[in-house]
């Protein structure tokens, strides 16, 4: 394939590219920028706070400063980092695992991602229009309710807009996994990754819309004088921690489990090495995300449910480390007589089963109903939170940041700089996190602005900020190694790590339409089985033939552009009138949008056959 | 492999044609799919319901018993199931390819349900007007007004979509591209109608009983 011939196009036409583009390996690109964006603002926030915390009686930040940064903190790692960076490795790599030319709903798809980027954009746009939300990220009611400002408007109402772009992502690639797979490729041939991909959404389709739900509740308590967390007016607050947790705890598995499958591939790949226990992993993955529904209340032992349904969802709780257990006992077994490369991706993967397993043990204990009355709302909950969901889902995503960069951008990120920042990272985090299990249990409650002197919280504390510190210098490392690669690097080869799996025998860069020729799948691991069996090349499963591609549209953008301006006019309505306008026209924009996509014929193009045979045939 | 002209033709349609292609394949699926979302989003509106029915707090209202109206919610029940019949009817045309009558059945749909949505209007007005039930006026108007409510917009969209899908094919008739739309709108409207079975059931009846 020439490349030397193609011209660079100009910065406009390349904005303009990635603002309609429909194709799932630029709508990643999309979603990681979209992430890593936020992710970095939840990590400044959470410097903030670390820094506040450093010393006892600290006045660095102000009080209510302190409770927006918290409650952002918590709102933009979950909602608006974490998912969209998973959505991001989903777009990338599942198309091309199960051997896909697309997405099954490639509209949805660009949709889903402007919905979460307009979503969070309006969220954050609360610290500029009177200030963020500030009652916690899981938004209790009366809190939210009750607190004075708008922050809690753009709370709801963000999450809200970028809650129904994660839905939609959800449906697009439950569809693709069941209809889109290429000839061969079995449920039970599917690389792990695409399993946990289908799995987490299957949570979202049965999470998100309790979420839904719950912020409607709230935007119509606090703009619309509803009463359903108003006891006064017969409302009940408790039904908010019920709805929020049934969306929360399936939440959870949300995001780790895509990361699970992220360990796996890394894991087998840079062991050499079939995924020990493959059908076993797969069995403890849907089972995860069964238990996961059953569990929400174990959130909510000290709101006085009584003992009988405390030891329910206690002993729920506890038989999710069972199959969790499973897959930590397999990950071993494949590294075990591996023939094992210590790469960074790998090097994440090492250092995350410790670290899990010290969140999956604390997690245990948070689950004895009885004792967590002592654990509740301390320092030990942020520890072992942030043991599963750092020590889980953010070393998984940037696992698979290192794994996956050659195949979205064609370049490997340089190796020794992904060693610093995996030890910076590293011994950060433990140093953050380990010694705020102790300071829980010696009472220092979570959320609070300051600690006192002379209750023996001050060491804990200080090193806790240390190791902060270091986590940012590993981060700044990454982001300077993505820098640095993407000025310097070289192209690497299609399959840098010596892959399995489909997605490592596509050409690099990526052909837009993916698979010339759908590939014929002959087992587990189906490229290994081609380079150990076969001539290392795909075996075609079809003639090559025309293929049918999506159009572009800029429909998504303006859709979530349209609901960002009602919602902005939702928000300031109880203030003026001018937001009726606002209303209007952003209603008239996204559902003259929706219009115009129901009554507008899209029916995509072909690339001509003889078209792919002049860049020469074959699966590559 | 079919061309653009051969999704757009009106000739020859297999026998099940909303999805004989793949994209209709894929909408099949992934409605079916967004259905069971919806599942979830009423669970939690008849849950709330179920916790705040007659939760007044300090605020004074009227009980459901009192509240609550029996022959106009049978007049509605029976509109809204035969509506859902006849979307039935439509589809059973559409795959005879007999585009008129599908679009006569659609039509009678269309009407059914805009009638339904229309004494769901007059009710609230009456529930408004004479018992001063309202959204703001305590927990269980707020959660009477919220699950009925989402039904009833549900309604409106549902009529909304099917006007849309009628008039931009009204005069091409069937084909594989439009098919699928047709037949997901009328799976829409079977969802609506079994939503409001439960509502008939655990808001009415329970209401009156209960």
């Amino acid at each position: 394939m020439s490349t030397a011939t193609v011209e660079k196009p100009g910065f406009g036409a390349t904005l303009w590219e990635y603002l309609t583009t429909v194709d799932h390996k630029k709508i990643a690109i999309l979603y990681l920028l979209g992430g890593g964006f936020f992710f970095l603002l939840g990590g400044l926030e959470a410097m903030l706070i670390r820094l506040q915390l450093m010393l006892p009686d600290n006045n660095l930040i102000g009080a209510q400063f302190y409770n927006e940064i918290m409650t952002m903190h918590g709102t933009t790692m979950i909602f608006l980092a974490a998912m969209p960076l998973i959505f991001a490795f989903m777009n990338a790599v599942v198309p091309l695992q199960i051997g896909a030319r697309d997405v099954a709903f490639p509209f949805l798809n660009s949709l889903g991602f402007w919905l979460f980027l307009f979503g969070g954009i309006l969220l954050n746009l609360s610290w500029f229009l009177g200030g963020a939300p500030d009652g916690g990220w899981t938004a209790y009611a009366p809190f939210s309710i009750w607190s004075s400002t708008h922050g809690f408007d753009f709370y709801a109402i963000g999450l809200q807009i970028s809650g129904f772009g994660t839905l939609m992502g959800g449906i697009n690639f439950i569809v693709t996994i069941v209809n889109m797979r290429a000839p061969g490729m079995t449920y039970m041939r599917m690389p792990l990754f695409t399993w946990t991909a289908l799995i987490a959404s299957v949570l979202i389709l049965f999470a998100f819309p309790a979420l839904t739900v719950g912020l409607f509740f709230m935007t119509f308590d606090r703009l619309f004088g509803a009463n359903f967390f108003v006891p006064e007016m017969g409302g009940n607050e408790i039904i908010w921690e019920h709805i929020f947790w049934i969306f929360g705890h399936p939440e959870v598995y949300i995001l780790v489990l895509p990361a699970f499958g992220v360990f796996s591939e890394v894991i087998s790949t840079f062991s050499k090495k079939r995924l020990f226990g493959y059908s076993a992993m797969v069995f403890a993955t849907v089972l995860i995300a069964f238990f996961g529904f059953m569990v929400w209340a174990h959130h909510m032992f000290t709101v006085g449910m009584g003992p009988i349904a405390n030891s329910i969802f206690a002993i729920a709780t506890m038989a999710i480390a069972v199959p969790t257990g499973i897959k930590i006992f397999n990950w071993l077994f494949t590294m075990w007589g591996g023939s094992i490369r210590f790469s960074t991706p790998m090097l994440w993967a090492a250092g995350f089963i410790p670290t899990f397993t010290i969140g999956g043990m604390t997690g245990v204990m948070v689950a004895v109903a009885a004792a967590d009355l002592q654990y509740h709302d301390t320092y030990f909950v942020v520890a072992h939170f942030h043991y599963v969901i750092v020590g889980g889902v953010v070393f998984g995503l940037i696992a698979g940041t290192h794994y996956w960069w050659p195949l979205i951008f064609g370049k490997v990120l340089n190796e020794k700089l992904g060693k610093w920042t995996f030890w910076f990272f590293f011994i950060g985090f433990h140093l953050t996190f380990f010694i705020q299990h102790f300071l829980g249990l010696m009472g220092m409650p979570r959320r609070y602005w300051k600690f006192l002197p002379g209750q023996d919280l001050e060491v804990g504390n200080f090193i806790s900020t240390v190791g902060a510190l270091l986590m940012a210098v590993g981060t700044i490392i990454l982001l300077y190694n993505i820098i640095k690669t993407s000025v310097n690097g070289e192209r690497s080869s299609q399959d840098p790590w010596d892959g399995r799996t489909l997605e490592w025998s596509l050409p690099n860069p990526t052909p837009h339409y993916n698979f010339k020729q759908l590939p014929l799948v002959r087992g587990l691991d189906p490229l290994w089985i081609e380079k150990t069996q076969g001539n290392g090349k795909l075996i075609p499963a079809e003639p090559l033939n025309d293929i049918h591609m999506p159009n572009n549209s800029f429909l998504p953008f303006m859709i979530s552009l349209g609901l960002f301006i009602t919602g902005i006019g939702v928000i300031f309505r109880p203030d003026s009138n001018v937001a009726y306008i606002a209303i209007i026209a952003g209603l008239v924009i996204a559902f003259g949008s929706m219009f115009i996509r129901s009554v507008k014929d899209d029916l995509g193009y072909h690339i001509h056959k003889e078209d792919l045979e002049e860049e020469g045939a074959g699966v590559e | 492999m079919s061309t653009h002209e051969d999704v757009l033709s009106s000739e020859n349609l297999p026998h099940e044609p909303e999805r004989a292609t793949l994209e209709g394949k894929n909408k099949f699926m992934g409605f079916w799919f967004f259905l069971g979302g919806e599942t979830v989003l009423f669970a939690s509106l008849f849950g709330t319901y179920l916790a705040l029915k007659n939760s007044f707090g300090d605020a004074e209202g009227t009980p459901s018993q009192e509240l609550f109206g029996l022959p106009l919610v049978f007049i509605m029940t029976v509109i809204l199931l035969t509506s859902s019949l006849t979307s039935v009817y439509g589809i059973y045309h559409m795959k005879n390819q007999a585009f008129k009558k599908m679009m006569v059945w659609f039509t009678i749909t269309v009407l059914l349900g805009a009638s339904f949505l229309g004494l769901e209007v007059y009710e609230f007005n009456h529930y408004v007007h004479e018992f001063h039930h309202t959204f703001t006026a305590h927990a269980f108007g707020s959660a009477f007004y919220a699950l009925v409510g989402f039904h009833g917009a549900h309604v409106a969209f549902g009529l909304l979509w099917f006007l849309t899908l009628m008039f931009r094919n009204a005069k091409r008739g069937l084909n594989l591209y439009n098919a699928p739309k047709f037949y997901l709108v009328s799976l829409y409207w079977h969802f609506i109608d079994v939503v409001w079975v439960f509502i008939f059931t655990v808001v009415y009846l329970m209401g009156k009983v209960g």
